[in-house]
């Protein structure tokens, strides 16, 4: 689908807990295909310290109803103005943009790792993973039960395993040290991740020093969003390239990550 | 429908809105955004002789009305430019001009002649204004004796339209204003980014990877203004005002100045339509003040 900048309806806002929103957007074009982990540029409406617009993965689209979801983790001003939106309010909106993560072509075992706000580019992808018959398993982790929301949602199209710093939920302690990654990680043919920087990159030295395929998801603080500011980069091994438009999916590979 | 044309050395402007260099990529990237024909011209990412990679992560740092970047002109170098960008925008019905820098006067010349040797390049703008790059770039921005020496240099290399952009990061910018006139430039365009930083106070520590960067957008504006103002009553060629412009409104303003010409900037990354609509903008401006040209309005700030 070509980049468009459209005004969407909020027709739905979830309080999902103190401060996480889905918000449901309906698209006035008819929406065409939207690969998993590409993202939207949000504009943020009367918040007079947010200049910029704020970038959100698509969460979920349904093609039926002509809708894009955003999940929001409030973190700022952008984010909590965002979460607030008022149902039948407009957001402005630049999508869909930046790559997206690889489909395999056969099905095969799969694990998707998020953590915080990053669960959010997993759900289109579980979505896609499972409508192609693929074996998948999502681990999740967070701080503490409450942060753990959408299990249920993302329970349709996986096994999906937890853990939480606090022990409230699942396995006690962080992502990258659940049973899961410890004992069973050879038998996945495929890993994808997005989350905080230190999670990814500790789930990519462990796909990496078992020579497992494993994309990851960057957030890299964005200006544009498509390409022309050239604020977003990472270091790869071609040199710098664009978060917004090389990624924000990367293979493992492509990075000069010292893992 | 005023009419907006107006010019700028041998440049003949539909309209006078231009983009600004680092924030319109090739003028390609906003393909899926509008028909980039419809504007006066678009000026293309600061070039250099060499490839560069530009500064490290993070580059960026949203402030109050605006952003300080510390991109450091990373480009792919002229050569690039001229074999595997150039041909994909012949297709442009508007004014291409290269945004040219270095770090030495050499770098220069060398990418100027590059550039010289593409016919549907319409001018260039020498960056002596970059604030982002250790060497060069800024620094021959800000003495008169660096600027003679780097366009006068230039200028035996290029003949089309060399517009040169000024940095505000000086004490009295009509001087060097006029050094770069005296020297041939065919234009001055002003203001490239102002040098600022910001600071994390939670991990006490700066957010750009370079710890100093430009500022640029509307926190600007007031700044730019009085420079294109002060420029316009020292010297005599036409100029290109920006810095911080949003909306038609804040276009005008430029033009009462004393500015032939606007580019947008920062603007273009919140709406990348945002040119056109301040098209329309001036034009109804002009309209509604009775007004049947720009060039009425140009430099007739009412004193
Ligand atoms: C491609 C991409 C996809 C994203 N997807 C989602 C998503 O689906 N859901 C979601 O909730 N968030 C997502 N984010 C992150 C989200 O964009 C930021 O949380 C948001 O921009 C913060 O805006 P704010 O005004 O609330 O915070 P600000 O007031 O701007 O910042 C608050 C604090 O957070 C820090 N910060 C802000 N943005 C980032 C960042 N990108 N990386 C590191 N630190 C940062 C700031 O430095 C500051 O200290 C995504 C980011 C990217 C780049
Ligand atoms: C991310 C970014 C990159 C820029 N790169 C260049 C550049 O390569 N060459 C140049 O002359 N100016 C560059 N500029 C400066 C702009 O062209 C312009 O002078 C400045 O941003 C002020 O205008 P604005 O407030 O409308 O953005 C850059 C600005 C930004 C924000
Ligand atoms: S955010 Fe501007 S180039 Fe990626």
């Amino acid at each position: 689908m070509r980049k468009t900048v459209q005004n969407l309806k909020v027709i739905e806002n979830l309080q999902l807990n103190d401060d996480h929103h889905l918000l449901q957007l309906e698209v006035p074009d008819q929406l065409e295909t939207i690969f998993p982990g590409q993202f939207a540029n949000l504009l943020v409406n009367h918040s007079p310290g947010v200049f910029l617009r704020r970038p959100f993965s698509i969460y979920s689209v349904d093609y039926i109803k002509n809708t894009i979801s955003v999940f929001i983790k409030e973190i700022g001003e952008g984010t909590r103005a965002l979460g607030q939106t008022p149902v039948n309010s407009y957001i402005n909106s630049m999508f869909p943009l930046g790559n997206s993560f690889t489909i395999p072509n056969e099905p095969e075992k799969i694990l998707l790792v998020g953590g915080g706000s990053g669960v959010a580019s997993l759900m289109n992808l579980a979505q896609e993973l499972n409508k192609n018959l693929n074996d998948v398993y999502i681990l999740i982790g967070a701080r503490s039960s409450a942060d753990l929301v959408e299990l249920e949602h993302f329970s349709q199209y996986g096994t999906v395993y937890t853990t939480t710093e606090d022990g409230t939920q699942g396995e006690k302690g962080y992502v990258t040290n659940h049973s899961i990654l410890r004992d069973q990680f050879g038998q996945f043919k495929r890993i994808y991740s997005c989350g905080p920087e230190p999670m990814m990159r500790a789930v990519a030295a462990k796909a990496k020093s078992q020579s497992v395929f494993c994309e990851v998801s960057l957030e890299n603080t964005m200006a544009c969003g498509f390409g022309v500011c050239l604020c977003c980069v990472t270091e790869t091994i071609e040199g710098h390239k664009c978060v917004c438009t090389d990624g924000p999916v990367f293979n493992i590979n492509q990075l000069k990550w010292q893992i | 429908m005023a009419d907006l044309s107006t010019t700028i050395h041998k440049l003949e402007l539909k309209n006078p809105v231009l983009t600004a260099s680092g924030t319109f990529g090739y003028g390609l990237e906003y393909d899926d955004f509008l028909d980039v024909s419809l504007l006066g011209g678009i000026v293309v990412k600061g070039t250099t002789i060499h490839p560069r990679q530009g500064n490290a992560y993070p580059r960026m740092a949203e402030t109050a009305s605006g952003m300080l970047n510390s991109v450091g002109l990373q480009n792919r170098g002229a050569r690039y430019f001229a074999t595997d960008i150039y041909p994909k925008l012949t297709k442009y019905n508007t004014n291409v001009l290269v945004n040219v820098s270095g770090s030495t006067i050499e770098e220069y010349i060398a990418c100027a002649e590059i550039i010289n040797e593409l016919d549907h390049i319409a001018g260039i703008e020498l960056n002596i204004s970059c604030p982002n790059v250790k060497e060069g770039g800024m620094s021959f921005g800000t003495s008169c004796g660096s600027i003679e020496n780097v366009v006068s240099a230039v200028r035996k290399v290029y003949q089309k339209t060399m517009i040169v952009k000024l940095t505000p990061n000086v004490t009295d910018i009509g001087e060097l204003a006029r050094a770069a006139e005296y020297s041939g430039a065919d234009s001055l365009s002003l203001i490239n980014t102002l040098l600022g930083m910001a600071i994390n106070a939670e991990t006490r520590k700066p957010v750009l990877a370079t710890i100093t960067g430009g500022l640029s957008g509307p926190a600007i504006k007031p700044i730019a203004l009085r420079m294109v103002w002060e420029v316009a009553k020292a010297v005599n060629v036409p100029l290109v005002g920006m810095g911080g412009i949003m909306n038609a409104t804040d276009a005008i303003e430029f033009f009462l100045a004393g500015a032939s010409a606007i580019q947008v900037g920062t603007a273009n990354y919140i709406d990348p339509t945002i040119t056109l609509k301040i098209i329309d903008g001036i034009d109804s401006y002009l309209n509604y003040h009775k007004f049947n040209k720009l060039s009425d309005i140009i430099g007739c700030l009412q004193l």
